[in-house]
């Protein structure tokens, strides 16, 4: 009876293999030939474009440093808020809950929080003002003021993405067994170590995910960026937008897709390979 | 020196009373075996004297100083947990060593120590491996090895063999008890086996529903059961209870008289089951046998004395038939008398 029912999971899956192929394989083929191609000839012409602008290197640049900068700060506050959240006995799903809120909005409407809160005559400007620090209305967000620039883009896209951070790595803290910190308690461990010696690497997989997650995603910046900075700050995902809309060049934007796709998998298997699960070692 | 001083500790979870005041005084280098059915309070005990617990009220003291408010690192003590928490991402090696790794020994000590612990559970084979691959018992035995390898003042094992197949348990309850004497640790085992602890401890704790029923030494605790529920929960078969009159300060059982700690009314027989004699019916009990079942090493009945559910042993020498009487006297210096009220033993007589 069941032997010859070897087709069913392949029929299941289907649909959804086939809604992947033509919405994701095949623009994903267009877009590498687009990105290699002229005309339809083979041609690295986009590709020159796209490296002698003179935006290129400065995308680059920003989109690195702003990685650089806002991963491991967002790993370092997921996993201290997790901790955290994990010693509380009461009100820890309220505050789960509002630190989560971040991940409900969309992140032009959270650059929009953080333009409203920055601009000439945002709410920081009014505080300080008002407390005396400044006299008058200061640009933070302008092409004079780089760092004040950055930070304020670092901030909100921290503000914006480390829930998600936060979320996996809950999940990853709940699935190790308090016997395992309360054995290495009693053997003397500190709470430095228990966390270093027990805890980080038994969340190994929760930490792999999300850092993966994260970089990838903080690859594709843009939303935010482009509220907060318009094109003060040229990031790659923006780059790409403006060769599109702007430029109407599908070619240079193409390029750059494929230019932020190979970053990205080199970014995951770089993690895959320094933060490596070895199944043997899991619970 | 590390003695154990338990005072009236009581823990609540919630409205439910895990421990109901359980007191307990441990000497230096004693091997103590709580014994009781599960969910009666083992596990919470250990728990509060490792510090991992705290208690609801009560005092517990580690050589005479009180350990309430210490943490468990400072409190000089060593536990083998019951769901094991060895780890899972460190060899069986680094797990043995994690205790001395965390008192900065040196390699040296650390590879005498592990080899040492190692050898004695057998579990030298797998020190390379990641416990993950192990069976339960091997995981185990990983973490009573890592609990014996920083050489501990004060030891706490909650049911550390129970899941060794029978032989290698009993050859490893020998090994732990050489060692622990040896090295004088004093050492609270926690079991629900009670061969186990029969076999293993100085002295046993029977703890039912939060609370220590009795405390004494094997033989005390088994001959002379300070309630029903201690008699029945130890001795195999259990204790039997034979409620019978009492007339004059007198108890008739056939041609037997016993002088009992009460007048008149009822009084509960505590008898076990190996210390009846065959006899002739109406020399002393009559027992209705339902199944007699030869052991090898003795011959068990089941059935009934005055109408009440017994069940004792004779000799493998003695035939007996389903559905027959036999007549059993009883030795007046192991019967233990209760009251059938409260369910309390009667003071041995003197
Ligand atoms: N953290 C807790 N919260 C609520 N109830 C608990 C908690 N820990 C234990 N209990 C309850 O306390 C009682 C005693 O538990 P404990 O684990 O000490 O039993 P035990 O004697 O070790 O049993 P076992 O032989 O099955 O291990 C049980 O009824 C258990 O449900
Ligand atoms: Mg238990």
């Amino acid at each position: 009876m069941t032997q010859n029912r070897s087709w069913i999971p392949y029929a299941l899956i289907l649909p959804s293999v086939v809604f992947l192929g033509l919405l994701f394989v095949v623009p994903l083929v267009q877009t590498l030939w687009l990105a290699v191609s002229d005309n339809g000839t083979p041609s690295l012409a986009n590709m020159t474009t796209m490296v002698t602008d003179l935006n290129f290197g400065r995308s680059v640049l920003n989109t690195f440093l702003l990685t650089l900068a806002v991963v491991p700060i967002q790993i370092v506050m997921a996993l201290t808020m997790g901790s955290m959240v994990a010693k509380m006995n009461g009100g820890r799903e309220t505050i789960l809950w509002i630190w989560t809120i971040p991940l409900g909005i969309s992140d032009l409407a959270a650059g929009m929080v953080w333009l409203s809160i920055l601009q000439n005559t945002g709410y920081l400007n009014s505080v300080l003002f008002g407390l005396g620090i400044i006299e008058r209305q200061t640009a933070w967000l302008t092409y004079q003021t780089p760092v004040a620039l950055f930070i304020g883009i670092a901030i909100a896209e921290i503000w914006r993405g480390t829930a998600i951070v936060m979320i996996i790595i809950v999940a990853g803290l709940n699935q190790v067994p308090k016997e395992f910190k309360e054995a290495a308690e009693i053997f003397g461990a500190s709470p430095w170590t228990r966390f270093t010696r027990i805890t980080l690497p038994l969340i190994r997989p929760a930490l792999q995910s999300a850092l993966i997650l994260r970089t990838v995603l903080a690859f594709e910046v843009f939303a935010v960026v482009y509220a907060l900075g318009g094109r003060n700050f040229p990031v790659l995902v923006g780059e790409a937008y403006n060769w599109q809309n702007q430029n109407q060049n599908y070619g240079v934007a193409a390029a750059y897709a494929v230019l932020i796709m190979v970053i990205s998998l080199a970014a995951t298997l770089v993690y895959l390979k320094a933060v490596k699960v070895d199944p043997e070692r899991l619970p | 020196m590390a003695n154990i001083v338990i005072d009236n500790i009581k823990k609540s979870f919630g409205a439910f009373q895990a421990l109901k005041g359980v007191s307990l005084t441990i000497n230096d280098g004693e091997f103590v075996s709580l014994l009781g059915p599960s969910g009666c309070g083992k596990t919470t005990l250990l728990r509060i004297i490792a510090g991992l617990e705290t208690s609801t009220s009560g005092d517990v003291r580690i050589g005479e100083k009180s350990v309430i408010g210490l943490l468990p690192k400072d409190r000089g003590l060593a536990m083998v947990f019951q769901n094991y928490a060895v780890f899972p991402h460190m060899t069986v090696y680094e797990n043995v060593a994690f205790g001395l790794r965390m008192q900065k020994a040196d390699d040296a000590r650390v590879k005498k120590q592990v080899e040492k612990a190692a050898g004695l559970l057998h579990i030298e084979p797998y020190l390379d491996r990641y416990p993950n691959k192990l069976s339960g018992g091997q995981r185990q035995r990983v973490a009573v090895a890592r609990a014996l390898a920083v050489e501990p003042g004060v030891l706490l094992m909650d049911e550390p063999l129970s899941n060794l197949d029978a032989l290698l348990r009993l050859e490893m309850r020998t090994e732990l008890k050489t060692v622990l004497q040896e090295a004088g640790t004093t050492t609270i085992y926690v079991t629900h086996d009670q061969t186990e602890a029969m076999g293993l401890s100085d002295r046993i704790a029977v703890v039912h529903d939060g609370r220590i029923e009795q405390v004494g030494t094997p033989v005390e605790v088994y001959n002379h059961p300070a309630t029903r529920f201690v008699g029945g929960f130890i001795g195999n078969p259990p204790m039997n209870f034979i409620t019978m009159p009492v007339t004059g300060g007198q108890v008739t059982a056939g041609a037997q008289q016993f002088a009992v700690p009460a007048q008149g009314g009822e009084i509960v027989l505590g008898l076990r089951g190996e210390t009846v004699e065959r006899a002739p019916t109406g020399q002393g009990l009559d027992m209705q046998v339902r199944v007699a079942e030869p052991m090898g090493s003795h011959l068990l009945l089941t059935g009934s004395i005055l109408g009440q559910p017994a069940r004792v042993i004779l000799p493998a020498t003695e035939t007996v038939k389903n559905g027959e009487t036999v007549g059993l006297t009883l030795d007046p210096k192991r019967l233990t008398w209760l009251s059938p009220e409260s369910g309390v033993s009667y003071p041995a007589a003197a």
